[in-house]
């Protein structure tokens, strides 16, 4: 198996490099404007509309999607660079980013061509926020133990239950929800869920904030009491929706979001050692850089592969569990790295700050969007050992 | 030259059937070597990186990486990289290549060989991989009277070879050298120093250890799905999947940066700019990153392989320890993780934060 795992060297593509400096342009004059301050990742939860919105307007939300609804049409390699380009720049993407990623993707392929009209192009414009509602009190990791119940009623279903850990719900516009529809088989227990879209305005919808230990809000408890979903809010095969998860899974995972998360530190990290660290320095940044280039090296190979057509599964499983262990483990080391300089340096409140907030996120890194564990079992299964 | 495929399948042939490891690990003395090795250079192998005018196969770097990371997925015990490397050297400075095992040196920063004004060398080279069984020897010199560097071609028997191995039980050879008249010596073209040298022979291990390192997982994951304790095989259970998927992740990393620099030197072609007025810092982050990153990898990687393998995997007669003690050794080699990150962390601190992440996506 060990020969089966592929990882070229990837190099992005001319065009690629144009929109990088057109990215970086915006960006300079978006932070010289005063819209938002690169130094303070954790500022306003990187929520902005009117950011949001100046991006749609340059085409760099729904950029891989057909024109006729709103995207772009451009390759998934470009958007690779946009997307790394603006998690390094600590942008505030986080009202339009989920959709952009996944939700709209799914409502591609699974949508209805009437919702496909209305939803896409306003995620392309910048306006609309999504949610996923996945997880459940009582399923967590364990996706198809989801409880909450939609049950046929005319023209549409009617949803009770309650999810939780819900990211930006309190924003969203709409959420895509799994709801049981059906009860498990006695040789399917993943049969019996249903993906829907959930206008978030829907009358019988709760969102309770559940606050961080960072202090911030971020997730949610979303309870559904009675909420009614319209029959063409089905995404996909009704009791299916254990067929749909798996191919987005490989963009989810793969991406640069997956190991930059925290790389500010590190550029931090180089401001405090100064021009001419010690060697215990110069080695523990020279190690920190040499990974993250190789986990760089391996997310771009596996955009390539995605680009390609190809489904790199566990290629992709691979770059989340390396990157979100490093992007957790790097707030840690950078600490160690900079316990001996001097008080004076001139950047050492910056890093104390961005250090505190890095090491308080941390231990999310490993967990959100398939933890550790999960995404262990993934590649022992594309080993084999399962 | 021939084509990508037909060097690569050439390749596994030779070695699948003179160099396979379980067959050499029952050989008790080394009655192998000269056919194996005489079936490589009958294809062309180790001369792959010399131009044909120059007695080579005129493969492309690509190439020609590509058979090394091959090679270190069957643990070659030969000096097929160093030949290689001698060759590709030697080419530089368009001196014609000798048949047979070759090596080259300088193999670690700061080793100094003086090409005085009436042509002979001195100087002493540490760790100079299979010196002892190598024919001649490729080196760069530094000329005394400050004219730059020289490409020089030395014949082994004529200088003094100590006794050593590496941790893989291979020679591993100190080579000191008084006023030793070499059989050619050409100018380095410019731009052509030592550091040109590590580079290539970090990113030829870089391969080796990524070959072996996939090898190594795939030796693991056949065994924990061979093996069976407490009545089913040990790749069912949890502890053991996630320690194999952690070795995966090792093995992809080595892959990944390993490749990714190979293809870097390839690309920078005969001349990588790694001397001081019109240095390349994309090319020096690439092999840097490669030899750093696949050097923890080796170290973590070899790790999980023996735990998942338990004892038999600590024993002579399973193969696995062919791939370990390489990769420990090959760690050493072309200098450490730690002198690389150390040369590279003061390159990015010199750099400034501003400099960091254009760097990193500038590849």
């Amino acid at each position: 198996m060990g020969g089966a795992l592929t990882f070229d060297p990837i190099r992005l593509p001319a065009e690629c490099d144009r929109l990088r400096h057109e990215v970086r342009a915006f960006l300079d004059e978006e932070v010289a404007a005063g819209s938002y301050d690169p130094q303070e990742p954790g500022n306003d939860h990187g929520f902005s509309p009117a950011f949001s919105r100046k991006v749609g307007a340059k085409g760099w939300i729904g950029m891989t999607w057909p024109k006729q609804y709103g995207g772009h049409e451009r390759s998934f390699l470009e958007r690779y660079v946009v997307t790394e380009e603006f998690r390094v720049a600590n942008a505030p993407v986080r009202l339009h980013f989920v959709a952009d990623r996944q939700s709209g993707p799914v409502l591609l392929k699974y949508a209805n061509e009437r919702i496909k009209q209305d939803v896409l192009p306003r995620i392309c414009r910048g306006e609309v926020c999504f949610a996923i509602g996945m997880s459940e009190p009582g399923s967590g990791s364990d996706l198809f133990a989801a409880s909450t119940r939609a049950s046929k009623s005319k023209g549409g279903w009617l949803v009770n239950g309650t999810k939780v850990w819900t990211s930006n719900a309190h924003h969203a516009d709409y959420l895509i929800g799994l709801f049981r529809t059906s009860p498990a088989t006695k040789d399917n227990r993943r049969h019996g869920l249903t993906q829907f879209l959930v206008d978030m305005k829907t009358p019988g919808i709760i969102v309770n904030p559940i606050y961080q230990m960072t202090g911030q809000h971020d997730f949610n408890e979303v309870v559904f009491q009675d909420a009614f979903m319209p029959d063409d809010h089905v995404l996909g095969e009704v009791d299916g929706a254990w067929k749909q998860a798996t191919s987005e899974l490989a963009y989810e995972r793969s991406g640069p979001e997956r190991f930059l998360e925290t790389f500010y530190v590190l550029q931090e990290l180089v401001r405090v050692l100064g021009a001419n660290p010690d060697v215990r320095g110069a080695e523990g940044l020279g190690r920190l850089v040499a990974q993250v280039h190789a986990l760089r090296r391996m997310s771009v190979s596996v955009a390539g592969m995605l680009h390609a057509g190809k489904e790199p599964v566990v290629e992709a499983a691979i770059v989340k569990d390396v990157g979100t262990i490093w992007e957790q483990a790097l707030p840690h080391r950078a600490r160690e790295l900079a316990a001996f300089v001097e008080e004076g340096a001139s950047n050492r409140a910056t890093f104390e700050e961005q250090l505190r907030f890095a090491t308080l996120i941390a231990p999310k890194l490993t967990i959100q969007g398939g933890t550790t564990e999960i995404l262990r079992g993934i590649i022992a299964r594309g080993l084999g050992l399962r | 030259m021939e084509s990508t495929s037909l060097i690569a399948e050439t390749a596994a042939r030779i070695l699948r059937h003179h160099c396979d490891p379980q067959t050499l690990n029952s050989c008790a003395g080394d009655d192998w070597q000269g056919p194996a090795w005489a079936a490589l250079e009958a294809a062309g192998l180790p001369l792959a990186w010399v131009p044909e005018h120059l007695g080579g196969a005129g493969v492309g770097l690509e190439d020609g990486f590509g058979l090394l990371s091959l090679a270190g997925r069957y643990a070659v015990p030969l000096p097929l990289a160093e030949t290689l490397l001698a060759g590709w050297l030697l080419a530089r400075g368009e001196i014609a290549v000798p048949p047979g095992m070759l090596t080259c040196a300088p193999t670690r920063r700061g080793d100094k060989l003086r090409l005085a004004a009436e042509g002979t060398l001195s100087g002493r080279l540490r760790a100079v991989p299979f010196a002892k069984i190598a024919k001649h020897l490729a080196v760069l010199a530094q000329r005394e009277d400050g004219k730059g560097d020289a490409i020089a071609l030395i014949e082994l028997a004529k200088v003094r070879v100590a006794d050593g191995r590496s941790i893989a039980g291979e020679a591993l050879n100190t080579v000191s050298l008084e006023a030793v008249q070499p059989v050619a010596t050409r100018d380095a073209p410019a731009g052509l120093d030592a550091e040109s040298l590590l580079a290539m022979g970090a990113a030829a291990r870089a391969m080796q250890m990524s070959g072996a390192l996939a090898a190594v997982l795939d030796i693991a994951v056949a065994y924990a799905n061979e093996r069976v304790a407490f009545e089913r095989p040990i790749a069912k259970f949890q502890a053991v999947q996630h320690n194999l998927a952690r070795l995966a992740g090792e093995a992809a990393a080595a892959m990944a940066a390993a490749g990714s620099a190979a293809n870097a030197m390839a690309s920078a072609g005969a001349a990588p700019r790694l001397a001081t007025p019109d240095f390349d810092a994309a090319l020096f982050l690439e092999v840097a990153a490669a030899k750093i990153r696949v050097g923890e990898a080796a170290g973590v990687g070899a790790g999980i392989a023996h735990q998942v393998l338990g004892a038999i995997g600590f024993t002579r007669e399973h193969v696995l320890h062919r791939f370990t003690q390489r990769l420990w050794a090959w760690r050493d080699d072309f200098d450490n993780e730690s002198a690389w990150a150390v040369r590279l962390g003061t390159l990015i601190a010199a750099r400034g934060s501003e400099g960091l992440w254009p760097l990193l996506a500038s590849r």
